[in-house]
């Protein structure tokens, strides 16, 4: 059980981070660590991409929670790549589909931060 | 005339286990909860469900006792339902809970979530027995 993390820059300012793997309360300290390093640069517009994530707790909602406030203190903004139905439910149980922006595809999810 | 007695619930079998209080053990009480929901051939969402509410009983247990070693699960199958328990062995950091605001104080979205995925969730807080939770999912096909 781990989680995968990638960061890359893509167009204008963004950053994408790809995650593989399930985010718990083991794993999602790794994924708060490149969140908040990208933020922590002054990279305040990003795509979290959450095709390759299995499974996702509390303590994952809770860090994704965490970084969109961050960045939305600084006029930036989070959205989310998410095909998985039961991650897509767990968004729509917590009422979290209302605060960020969940897209089937990167390139929508890039398209809707500019 | 005297009141027929309640037809007893027949036990299909009941699963213990006892995990590390730590994150790195929460995933193997949620493949436990896969084992034990498929063998109760429940459907792969609710087997999703299971492990998620499970995951979020022990990860609330681990982050609000303190003293606490070990985490102990027990799963008890009637052909109606799934009963699930699961309780710390230590203190908790939490006064006893109950009324209307029971959810913010004893775990937030996490307990949110396991309300939302089981039918009927009880949540015991003793400080000096620890913290336990009691889950049951119902059979529906």
């Amino acid at each position: 059980m781990d989680i995968k993390v990638n960061v890359r820059e893509s167009e204008g300012d963004a950053y994408v981070v790809d995650l593989s793997g399930e985010i718990d309360v083991y794993t999602s300290p790794k994924v708060k660590d490149a969140i908040t390093e990208l933020i922590d640069q002054g990279h305040y517009n990003l795509v979290i991409n959450l095709e390759k994530v299995r499974y996702i707790d509390s303590t994952g909602l809770g860090v994704l929670i965490g970084g969109l406030k961050r960045v939305r203190e600084h006029g930036g903004s989070v959205n989310l790549v998410c095909t998985n139905p039961q991650i897509k439910k767990i968004f729509d149980i917590t009422g979290l589909v209302k605060i960020f922006g969940i897209f089937d595809d990167e390139q929508s999810a890039m398209k809707a931060l500019v | 005339m005297m009141n027929a007695p309640e037809p007893e619930v027949q036990s299909l079998g009941a699963v213990e286990l006892r995990i590390p209080a730590r994150a790195e053990w929460v995933a193997v009480a949620r493949l436990a909860a896969a084992a034990v929901g498929s063998r109760m051939r429940f459907s792969v969402d609710e087997i999703d469900d299971l492990k998620l509410a499970i995951a979020e009983a022990c990860t609330n247990i681990i982050q609000r006792s303190e003293g606490i070693e070990n985490i102990d699960i027990r799963w008890d199958a009637t052909a109606s339902e799934l009963r699930v328990s699961v309780s710390g062995d230590g203190r908790s950091k939490l006064e006893s809970v109950k009324g209307a605001d029971e959810d913010q104080r004893v775990g937030g979205l996490g307990v949110f979530l396991i309300r939302a995925l089981m039918d009927t969730v009880e949540y015991d807080v003793d400080q000096q027995r620890g913290a336990r939770l009691v889950m049951i999912k119902h059979v529906t096909s």
